[in-house]
């Protein structure tokens, strides 16, 4: 398959991504509303082409397990569900974390807690970004905010989910998911064939058996192996930051928001300096790692920063962290399946810069 | 340019399927496009709405709640959408069960009786393609070359011979559609 531009939902294009990034495997379990990433695989049945597995398993726990063990065997393998799915499937996303397997794990979300509502939301952030599972882990996070992204993120995720030997979570929305945008699609890759020296395959004669395992009873061997982890995550720190920036040169207020959120203020941004207000964006691509260090600069130059998540307010949290006092910081969301209105979003900011 | 359009009536109306004919006909064009559905439990309970955006410029919120144009299919949608219209906008309806009829002084309103024009032409299946046609005619934006190329991008093969039909369709929604 050629590089090739197409009309289709975010979810779509994360399934179409998937197998032309060489996915080896693909196990889930349906739920609203990130259903077509399962269908359209389904239907695509890249089995017949490129080899790629896809499985409808029987549970959210069947499927992050069978990822548990693509992954165990070096393979690209990933799994797809929404809140209340990834819920279920957090005990295996700790073990796969605290084996150090690669695989990408993508989250359209909905509104909570419990089994909420079907629309979309932005309150997974906490459990995405802060482990999730039990256990001192990160999954590196990334934060697609178009449909174009939502492929582009699958074929880097597997990337970045191999060079840390880290699982990587593409954290998206309903809205995302189900809205239809251009997107341009890679040439088809091949599955990769490289047996990767750690992966469970069969024993040779010429190395040691590999062992898979998030188990170790020695309480100093597993500090150690806490230590290895914890320096795993501040070099994503420090190279794998990343984000973007909208109007930020001459801005007084910054709006920081990821996802739909940010095209909402994208929106908003332009309404604001209609009005003479400047206003500007920064746009977290990556929720783990987070772009502090980015903001810490600009809090000096700003009188405020904005967060606007469809929650109760969570990434806020890590903004605070990150401007360390040095800035005003407040939030705006809307919760439950609401979605927050361009307008809406100005007249929050212009009751902030009011104080 | 750029142009925000909200297309709501019932499911089974073609709402969702005319919103994709018209994504897809501005991306033909060389235009930015977004299609954003509802998908929620009042689709299941009967009533669909599709917000598309076609601009020239990269497109910043996909979700909208005030429009550039509304095309309205139904009298629930009437009573939720025709106060979403921009001061300027307009009001795009079909008559058809229409009781409460647009009020609005500050839009511009059309009337296309599709529905009636579509039955006595039994190219029923085709409502939506008129509503279409009626809408390029007012709002001339896509042009009938790219829609067609659009449907062909966006229907599968078996329905290609279709095509001449729906072209038809949209000719004579472009006739039917009238000021009110």
């Amino acid at each position: 398959m050629e590089k090739e531009l197409r009309l289709m939902k975010g979810n779509e294009a994360v399934a179409e991504a998937a197998i032309r990034a060489g996915a080896d495997g693909y196990f889930g379990y349906p739920i609203t509303p990130q259903s077509e990433i399962l269908e359209y695989l389904m239907e695509a049945n890249p089995q017949a082409t490129t080899g790629m597995v896809v499985l409808q398993a029987e549970s959210e726990v069947a499927a992050i397990n069978m990822v548990y063990g693509g992954a165990s065997c070096g393979k690209k393998v990933m799994t797809s569900s929404s809140s209340p799915g990834i819920s279920l499937k957090q005990e295996g996303i700790t073990y796969i974390a605290g084996a150090e397997l690669p695989c990408l794990i993508v989250n359209v979300v909905r509104g909570g807690p419990g089994l909420g509502t079907i629309q979309p939301a932005q309150s997974d952030y906490f459990q995405a970004t802060k482990g999730g599972g039990h256990g001192d882990y990160h999954l590196l996070v990334l934060a697609p905010a178009s449909v174009q992204e939502m492929a582009d993120f699958v074929e880097l995720g597997f990337d970045l989910a191999f060079k840390y030997r880290n699982p990587v979570m593409i954290l998206s929305d309903g809205a995302i998911g189900q809205m239809m945008e251009k997107v341009w699609l890679k040439p088809q890759k091949k599955r990769s064939e490289e047996i990767l020296p750690w992966a469970t395959t069969g024993k040779p004669a010429t190395r040691e058996r590999n062992i898979i395992t998030s188990l170790d009873l020695d309480p100093g061997r597993q500090e150690h192996f806490n230590l290895k982890l914890i320096a795993k995550y501040r070099e994503m720190e420090e190279k794998e930051v990343r984000f973007e920036e909208f109007m930020t040169d001459d801005a007084e207020y910054i709006f920081v928001a990821y996802g739909t959120s940010a095209r909402l203020c994208q929106k908003a941004l332009q309404l604001a300096r209609a009005e003479g207000i400047k206003a500007g964006l920064l746009r977290p691509i990556t929720l783990f790692p987070f772009p502090k260090k980015r903001l810490n600069e600009l809090a000096a130059s700003v009188k405020g920063m904005l967060a606007v998540e469809m929650s109760a307010g969570q990434m806020v949290e890590d903004v605070m962290l990150s401007v360390c006092g040095k800035t005003r910081v407040s939030h705006y969301g809307r919760m439950g399946g609401m979605i927050p209105t361009p307008e809406e979003v100005l007249e929050n900011l212009k009751s902030f810069i009011k104080g | 340019m750029t142009e925000e359009i909200i297309i709501a009536g019932f499911g089974g109306q073609g709402v969702l399927s005319m919103g994709k004919i018209m994504a897809y006909s501005g991306m033909m064009q060389d235009m930015e496009v977004s299609w954003m559905p509802s998908y929620g439990p009042e689709m299941r309970g009967g009533t669909a709405n599709v917000n598309v955006i076609l601009s020239d410029e990269r497109i910043s919120s996909p979700i909208l709640r005030s429009f550039d144009t509304a095309i309205i299919l139904n009298q629930q949608s009437m009573d939720k959408f025709e106060k979403s219209v921009k001061p300027g906008g307009t009001l795009i309806y079909d008559g058809n069960g229409i009781t409460r009829h647009p009020e609005r002084k500050d839009i511009t309103v059309y009337r296309i009786d599709a529905a009636e024009e579509a039955s006595k032409l039994k190219m029923q299946k085709m409502f939506n393609m008129f509503v279409l046609g009626g809408f390029m005619k007012v709002k001339p934006i896509l042009k009938t070359e790219y829609v067609l190329k659009g449907l062909k991008k966006s229907l599968p093969e078996r329905y290609h011979n279709l095509i001449p039909l729906n072209e038809k369709a949209i000719e004579r929604g472009m006739e039917i559609i009238n000021k009110v």
